[in-house]
């Protein structure tokens, strides 16, 4: 008769398994019943997402969050953070864990069509780039042959490091870690010659290093690392929320509107600055979202420009410059659709 | 002619023992320098223990700072201890919200408080201790952590730190219990299909490292899933902890059935007990007995191995830490930090060690040899 | 009252729920269709997983190239342009194996001597190792592994200013480099010698052990064969002309490149390891010791046996036998624990198959499945090994 606790251990498994409620048609409707959106961010990386002193995720792609939350329910704190290792992301992200995934992921064919994976844009230009200490003397990375090299697993970079070592017949050995922090402490203690990650990582890194000014990041930009918010494939309402809201930050910038000249701004002359805060029009209506959506998100997050300089620009320890990451107009590569 | 030899009337006073037998002395001897390895070995160690006290204690104590909010506070060379001051409650209770902090502290006090007297032998009304802890216990603790009937929901993703992993710890072991009795007594079945799964649920298990465990938790769980559930991350990990823990139980319960005489077993049948009767009444009170240290060691192991939770992305103690230390404020206090967990974890193992061995060797009535 | 109304019928009859057999028939057929049913409702859910979220199944991504480079390949040239996922995970299995299997050589050494000094009759060095014991188990491994790998690369010298011996031998932050070992020609010569020294071995423990039944006469078995493995290789090697020459590293702009090197990685995870799993095994050696009566000791005192051979003779050979049970799950226990080397960067199948190959290939249930299944391998053959020497030495009742 052992047989039953067995059939009643099975059975509870089985139950176990069909909890939680099942998919239902739109991801946007679900976000607005269930009341908060579910986002997944990097488990650790300064200035795109960290915990800080008192345990609240802050950071770049943290932002990202907020401003869909603002759009979706007129304030940015509606959102729960699951923290996702690289190699969780994905997975978290097909299985309708998360809604939406903004942690630094670039955006590639494979991942963008065999994945089942739909990267909205690119909110971040980043690439590939190579750090060193100043005393090696070195001073490009086509000088690099024979150096030890940290990296970290799983990622894009460590596929372009051999494809670029190999295309200039140097050789290296490699020094693989799963987290950034263990990568920077084995950087640091002189384990090996070179870190490589996007360079905005690097520059994250060697804010952190004990001696920054002892570093040197090589001008060589070795891949193009266009990372962007993801969402579930087949989800196309749900991908226009988060595309439009990348949108407004950056089309927000360009039009100078500001967490502070929200509210005048919506008595400006200019239409496109109306319809963007929804004093004109029925954008937000139409999208599915608060009809002052983009209102909300700069009154509450700010612009792409604020959220940058926040975050990761020259003022924080990250020190990093505007570069390809700048409006159009100012010779980057931000670049909105018009709001009409 | 006078008498002249003398006899002695009374025997003469005990002299007291060779300065070399008593003493201080005498204990150094014997017990360091009773030969040339003897005292060789000793001179080592004496050496070895220099090397290494004398540092250790200067680092961790005589040069800490215990004061600061930054990394550039600590000044005097020795140990940071300002960093665990200052992420104190972040290593306690992860992210945990600080107005609801009272529902973790309750729940320490009530888990602690119905697990002790359990321990204790000849405690009284262990019965109803068991009875909450097995059966009301888990309800109340869900409610009482996850939040519900009128308590703030906190979101799992906020747990983290010395709790998580107590969280982890206990609930493996909780569920793992009456799990691993059900395999237990599957695997002495004499069903052979029974048996045989039984069996290989269990080697399957313990034949594979905690960490593809997880793995398989937190990347594979999903994908067995019919499409659009999905589950908390440190539920599924919890799920897959216990049976992992449950294959270790069923082995320390196996144990202890085998070690019950047959005659029990007969004297059962003869009493024309069912199968659940004798097991419920007879047997597993006396075998469930016998493994207690058994269990105690399963939990410290799994307790230990909740640090692997690392791989996975939860933020459990030492992760946690691991984090603090790694911030742009704490940068270089790594070491305090690794001591700092090692010193609770090993407070925590080495007394319920402790407990073990003086259990068993309570329990041990001297039968063998 | 129920025996009389059984011997009244010739065919006594029971309901099918209360005959024993078939009972145990019904509730086996049951088990099976839910677990048969389990399994198909996961493999279900899976394909239609995999099928909906257009992720690829089949092993096919074994031969597909990966593209990345692993930390360490010691035992073949590991090319990145060229590997694929199935070189990653041979490297990843003979990493694994290198690891457990100098962690379990290590680990017992440690241990044996820890549990030994655990009885010794020097109360300070008893204490100290009761306190290493006491320690390094009661943490956890992880801790350990991350303490050692971090402590260790701290006070390692930099490239700059590596520590020479002998000019052969560097040791820096990068590792422990050495001479490389490479066999020219004629270096069968000297396997072939090592090969008739271990047959000449194993003839004269025979022939000594026979000799020593018949007649008591012993023979200095282990000096003869120390000297035999030493010679006769040596011999070959003079009449080959030495077929073995050394690379040497070289020093580059970065550090030393070449020869052979032992990197912090691996030696920490081999540290940590060792120690750990050592801490264990002097509790299974102490107790293992402690349960030989002492009348054994005694009684070979008696017969004038000395003390070394008594323990040699008397007391290891009865004490293996408590031992080597628990000493097996100690060592499966360390070739499990070596995946731990995941958290410090080390180079075995978890790390670098089911950590970077799972990323980059993105087929998680193959992946995870094959990991499994190698451990599951590695743990049976650890077993059925121990078990067949547990055999060997067990006590054979006359």
């Amino acid at each position: 008769m052992k047989i039953k606790t067995i059939l009643t251990a099975v059975a509870t498994a089985t139950a176990a398994l069909t909890i939680a409620g099942a998919a239902s048609a739109g991801i946007l409707d679900d976000v607005k019943k269930k009341g908060f959106l579910q986002c997944g961010v990097n488990t650790g990386l300064t200035g795109f997402s960290a915990p800080n002193d008192k345990g609240k995720w802050e950071g770049f792609d943290v932002d990202f969050c907020r401003s869909m939350s603002a759009a979706i329910f007129g304030s940015p704190d509606k959102v729960k953070y699951t923290p996702l290792t690289s190699k969780e992301r994905f997975t978290a992200l097909q299985s309708g864990e998360i809604d939406v995934l903004a942690r630094n992921t670039t955006w590639t064919f494979t991942r963008d069509v065999n994945l089942g994976l739909e990267f909205i844009g690119s909110n971040y230009t980043d690439g590939q780039g190579f750090m060193v200490r100043k005393d090696l003397g070195v001073k490009s990375a086509k000088e690099l042959d024979g150096a030890s090299v940290c990296i970290q697993t799983g990622t894009t970079t460590e596929l372009n490091l051999a494809d670029f070592f190999r295309s200039n017949s140097m050789k290296f050995t490699s020094v693989v870690f799963e987290k950034a922090d263990e990568i920077r402490a084995a950087y640091d203690a002189g384990r090996c010659d070179v870190y490589t990650t996007d360079r905005s990582g690097l520059a994250a890194q060697r804010s952190l290093l004990k001696k920054p000014d002892d570093h040197l990041v090589l001008p060589e930009v070795v891949s193009k690392e266009p990372l962007g918010p993801v969402v579930r494939h087949g989800q196309s309402e749900w991908g226009d929320v988060a595309r439009w809201t990348l949108f407004a930050l950056i089309v927000s910038e360009e039009l100078g509107v500001t967490s502070a000249n929200a509210d005048q701004m919506k008595s400006s002359k200019n239409p496109e600055v109306l319809r963007l805060l929804g004093v004109e029009g029925k954008m937000g209506e139409q999208l599915g979202v608060r009809q002052d959506w983009a209102y909300q998100i700069v009154k509450t997050v700010g612009n792409y420009g604020e959220i940058y300089e926040r975050h990761v620009g020259v003022n924080t320890p990250l020190k990093l410059e505007r570069g390809l990451n700048q409006q159009w107009s100012k010779g980057g590569l931000l670049y909105a659709p018009p709001f009409r | 002619m006078a008498d002249l030899s003398y006899v002695r009337t009374e025997s003469h006073p005990d002299m007291p023992p060779p300065s070399s037998e008593v003493g201080i002395l005498a204990w150094l001897r014997q017990n360091l320098f009773s030969g040339w390895l003897n005292s060789l070995l000793t001179l080592a160690a004496i050496y070895l223990l220099y090397k290494i006290l004398p540092p250790f204690f200067g680092w961790a104590f005589w040069n800490a700072d215990w004061n600061g909010t930054t990394y550039k506070d600590c000044t005097s060379g020795g140990a940071c201890w300002a960093m665990i001051r200052v992420r104190f409650d972040q290593f306690m209770y992860g992210f945990y919200p600080e107005a609801e902090r009272w529902r973790v502290n309750l729940w320490v006090v009530l888990l602690f408080g119905s697990a002790i007297p359990l321990l204790i032998e000849n405690s009284p009304g262990k019965k109803y201790f068991a009875i909450f802890l097995f059966i009301l216990f888990p309800p109340i603790a869900y409610l009482l952590l996850y939040g519900g009937m009128g308590l703030r929901v906190v979101d799992t993703a906020q747990w983290g730190g010395l709790f998580l992993t107590l969280v982890l710890a206990t609930v493996s072991i909780v569920v793992s219990l009456p799990l691993g009795i059900v395999f237990a007594l599957g695997r002495r079945s004499n069903m052979p299909i029974v048996r045989m799964i039984c069996i290989a649920f269990i080697e399957l298990w313990r034949g594979v490292p905690l960490i593809t465990v997880l793995f398989m938790g937190s990347v594979m769980l999903p994908l067995f899933l019919p499409p659009g559930t999905n589950f908390d991350k440190i539920l599924r990990t919890l799920i897959v902890m216990s049976f992992f823990s449950a294959a270790y139980m069923a082995e320390v319960v196996r144990g202890g059935l085998q070690a019950i005489p047959k005659g029990q077993f007969e004297a059962a049948q003869a009493m024309g007990l069912s199968y659940w009767k004798m097991m419920a009444l007879i047997i597993l009170p006396q075998a469930l007995k016998i493994v207690i240290p058994g269990i105690v060691n399963t939990f410290i192991g799994l307790f230990k191995d909740t640090t692997l939770v690392l791989v996975i992305g939860l933020f459990d103690f030492l992760t946690i830490v691991q984090a603090a230390t790694t911030h742009k404020n704490w940068l270089g206090t790594s070491t305090e930090g690794y001591v700092f967990v090692a010193a609770v974890f090993w407070v925590f193992c080495f007394s319920m060690s402790r407990y073990s061995i003086t259990l068993e060797r309570r329990l041990d009535t001297g039968h063998r040899n | 009252m129920a025996a009389s109304s059984e011997t009244q019928g010739s065919t006594p009859r029971v309901s099918l729920w209360n005959d024993p057999q078939k009972r145990s028939l019904i509730y086996q057929a049951i088990v099976v269709v839910m677990i048969v049913g389990f399994f198909g409702f996961v493999i279900n859910n899976t394909a239609d997983n995999l099928e909906k979220r257009g992720i690829a199944s089949g092993f096919g991504f074994l031969y597909s190239p990966a593209g990345f480079d692993v930390g360490m390949s010691p035992f073949l040239t590991y090319e990145p342009s060229k590997a694929t996922h199935g070189t990653v995970l041979i490297v990843g299995v003979l990493n694994t194996l290198l690891v457990a299997i100098t962690g379990i050589v290590i680990a017992t050494i440690i241990g044996f001597i820890v549990g030994v000094l655990r009885l010794s009759p020097n109360w300070l060095v008893s204490r100290m190792a009761y306190c290493y014991v006491e320690t390094l188990r009661n943490i956890p491994l992880l801790l350990q592994l991350l303490f050692w790998y971090f402590a260790v690369l701290g006070t390692l010298p930099s490239k700059r200013d590596s520590i020479s011996m002998f000019d052969t031998f560097f040791l820096n932050i990068e590792g422990l480099f050495g001479p490389l070992p490479v066999p020219q020609d004629g270096f069968w010569m000297i396997l072939l010698a090592i090969a008739i020294a271990i047959t000449a071995i194993v003839m004269i423990k025979k022939w000594a052990q026979k000799r020593q039944d018949e007649t008591g006469q012993p023979f200095p078995v282990f000096l003869v064969s120390v000297g035999l493995l030493i010679v006769l290789p040596l011999i070959a090697a003079v009449i080959a002309g030495f077929p073995l020459e050394f690379e040497h590293p070289q020093k580059n702009r970065f550090g030393l490149r070449g020869g052979m090197i032992i990197l912090p990685e691996f030696a920490a995870l081999i540290l940590g390891l060792s120690l750990y799993t050592a801490s264990f095994i002097a509790e299974i050696v102490r107790s293992g010791i402690q349960a030989i009566s002492h009348g054994q000791t005694e009684a070979a005192y008696a017969l004038g046996v000395r003390p070394t051979v008594t323990m040699r003779l008397v007391v290891i050979p009865q004490a293996l036998r408590v031992i080597v049970p628990p000493l097996t799950s100690q060592y499966l226990n360390l070739t499990k624990n070596s995946s731990l080397a995941v958290a410090i960067g080390g180079a075995e199948i978890v790390a670098i198959f089911a950590g970077t190959s799972l990323n980059q290939a993105g087929q998680a249930i193959e992946i995870i499945a094959i990991t499994m299944g190698f451990y599951l391998t590695v743990s049976l053959l650890i077993s059925m090994f121990m078990n067949w020497y547990n055999r060997r030495i067990a006590l054979v009742e006359r």
